[in-house]
């Protein structure tokens, strides 16, 4: 057979295929999502529903195997014992502090990026806001390792005034926290304020408004969904991280301490996952009432 | 906006603080880097290079160099496949179940990391019995992964219109001759920039990768990790560092030519979709696609 009549009948049973398909919806959505719902319902939302199940599993405290039976133990521990209580409360005020830190060093920005710059400072700082987020976040992370050290750059800028720099600890957490998320605060704030018509801002300044009144009365109540979708972020990715408290901190956070248990005691660190998923969903649930899906 | 003069001044003042928050960080570390003396101190006694020539000469950061780009490739691959096959069918049909897929897609990057690697970890180790390797690693990155490249495809898909695809189809194309000259040109830049994303997301990923990869292997991040508290390779780790800051320039560049490719297709929304970073943009979407 020459091979152009291989490429015809190649081509025909490929016209076959495809004229098979053609008109039949369920047959095509069918073949294109087969393999992906494979993957995340089975695989991921398998492994999610496996997790769920393991945090009522326990751990023989004498062979360290895992009993598979039925047991609300981990999360009695959880609740009764202070400690945990302590550690969640720590890591969820720390996620709220970091927040608020970044929705007030956020929004003068995007505010300046959106409204006030020309069109080549708003290009050049939208650059400048999004260049940092593709570094390495463990570069960062050790950037304020380096500099919150004793003979780092904070003490080094301190000493003349008489003072010491925070040092490792909670003041250190909440700085790197800040400090990671900060752009995914200021981008969705800037594009809540760009959606805000220059219009509006005319007319309540030709009302006579002043410009605080202005910011007060229309920019603040427009822009306050996307502040509050740019609090999903913040909230969120300081709730489950482990990294950055482990290198700026002794203190234990949710995930240390998911972390710390994961190698001896799987079941109970599945226990300790279930936290941030509850706390992120109820944060979720606020976000929604207080409108940040409505546009973002 | 009309602001009296001192309102500007403070504004600037504002933005510039914030900068500088964003910056010094990093420009610290990269003087850091040239510090002649093996012990941390600012200011640095003195500047070298050789640290620069000691992290080239690494035989373990080359090899976790490699394991990076291997890991991020793979992911990247798996998640462009699956991406744009739930693009395709969501984005072109309407049907029952189909926000319970979308949120299905977006479920991985929008919980903490640390569930998705304690859940996957608990699955192979515990359920399948696998031992953690690269394999796992892959697994675990390309399930983030999906939804970057998903978002950026079916956000070109709704922008351009379906009857392009129809003409297609009414002038006597197949289904696979409109996806291959209809469909496909026109999301071509959208799967890039997603690709782009899904790499540097992979490339980055510490969480869920130190839950899943297996006793002897390393990605850059493990590395840096890992010899963050050996006193004599921190210097070295400062200038990996260094190296990583001037890399970012590369998805930078890429994701502007990108959008600068799309002409004024997606107006100003090509910026939005492509030259932001992985996350943001995938969980801002995310969001959006509640």
């Amino acid at each position: 057979m020459s091979s152009e009549a291989v490429a015809v009948k190649r081509r025909s049973a490929g016209r076959r295929l495809a004229g098979f398909f053609h008109g039949r919806r369920k047959l095509q959505l069918g073949a294109l999502l087969s393999a992906p719902m494979a993957w995340l319902v089975i695989l991921y939302l398998g492994s999610l529903a496996v997790l769920l199940i393991t945090a009522f599993w326990t751990v023989d405290p004498l062979s360290g195997s895992v009993i598979k039976e039925f047991s609300l133990e981990n999360f009695e521990e959880l609740v009764n014992v202070p400690v945990y209580r302590e550690i969640v409360w720590r890591t969820v005020r720390t996620a709220i502090l970091v927040t608020l830190t970044d929705a007030i060093i956020a929004f003068p920005i995007a505010f300046y990026m959106a409204k006030v710059a020309s069109r080549r400072g708003k290009a050049i700082l939208v650059v400048a806001v999004l260049m940092p987020l593709w570094s390495s976040y463990l570069v960062k992370v050790l950037a304020w390792r380096e500099m919150i050290a004793e003979h780092g750059i904070i003490n080094w800028a301190l000493e003349p005034l008489g003072l010491h720099g925070p040092g490792e600890g909670l003041v250190a957490v909440w700085l790197v926290f800040s400090y990671l998320w900060l752009p995914y605060m200021i981008l969705p704030i800037f594009a809540g304020l760009e959606r805000i018509p220059n219009s509006l801002i005319s007319a309540s300044e030709d009302l006579g408004a002043s410009p605080f009144t202005t910011f007060r009365r229309v920019i603040l109540p427009l822009a306050f969904p996307a502040v509050v979708a740019g609090s999903i972020f913040t909230f969120s990715l300081t709730l489950g991280d482990y990294i950055a408290p482990a290198l700026v901190s002794n203190d234990q956070f949710i995930g240390t301490s998911i972390r710390a248990s994961i190698t001896n005691n799987q079941p109970f660190a599945a226990a300790f996952a279930l936290v941030p998923i509850v706390v992120v969903i109820a944060y979720l649930g606020v976000a929604r009432r207080l409108g940040a899906f409505e546009h973002v | 906006m009309r602001l009296s003069k001192r309102a500007r001044v403070l504004l600037r003042v504002a933005v510039g603080l914030g900068l500088a928050f964003i910056y010094v960080p990093l420009l610290v570390i990269a003087i850091q880097a040239f510090n002649s003396s093996k012990i941390l101190k600012w200011p640095p006694p003195g500047f070298t290079f050789s640290w620069f020539e000691k992290a080239f000469e690494s035989e373990s950061a080359r090899e976790a160099l490699i394991t990076s780009v291997e890991a991020g490739l793979v992911a990247t691959a798996i998640a462009i496949l699956l991406g744009t096959l739930i693009a395709l069918a969501l984005g072109r049909n309407r049907f029952f179940g189909r926000e319970a897929i979308n949120f299905l897609v977006v479920i991985p990057i929008a919980l903490p990391g640390i569930v998705t690697g304690v859940a996957l970890s608990n699955t192979f180790t515990q359920v399948l019995g696998v031992s953690l390797s690269l394999m796992t690693v892959i697994i675990g990155h390309a399930t983030f992964c999906i939804v970057v490249v998903y978002n950026n495809v079916v956000a070109r898909l709704r922008r351009t219109s379906v009857s392009f695809e129809e003409a297609s189809s009414d002038l006597g194309a197949d289904t696979w001759q409109t996806f291959r000259f209809v469909t496909f040109p026109s999301m071509r830049t959208a799967l890039a920039a997603g690709a782009l994303l899904a790499f540097a997301l992979s490339f980055d990923e510490i969480i869920v990768t130190t839950f899943t990869i297996g006793a002897g292997e390393e990605t850059l991040p493990i590395w840096i990790f890992r010899n963050l508290f050996r006193p004599n390779q921190l210097p070295i780790v400062d200038a990996v560092a260094v190296i990583l800051i001037l890399l970012s320039i590369i998805p930078v560049y890429i994701a502007h030519r990108l959008s600068s490719d799309e002409g004024g297709v997606g107006g100003r929304g090509g910026a939005g979709t492509t030259t932001a970073p992985p996350a943001a943009i995938a969980e801002a979407e995310a969001t959006a696609a509640h």
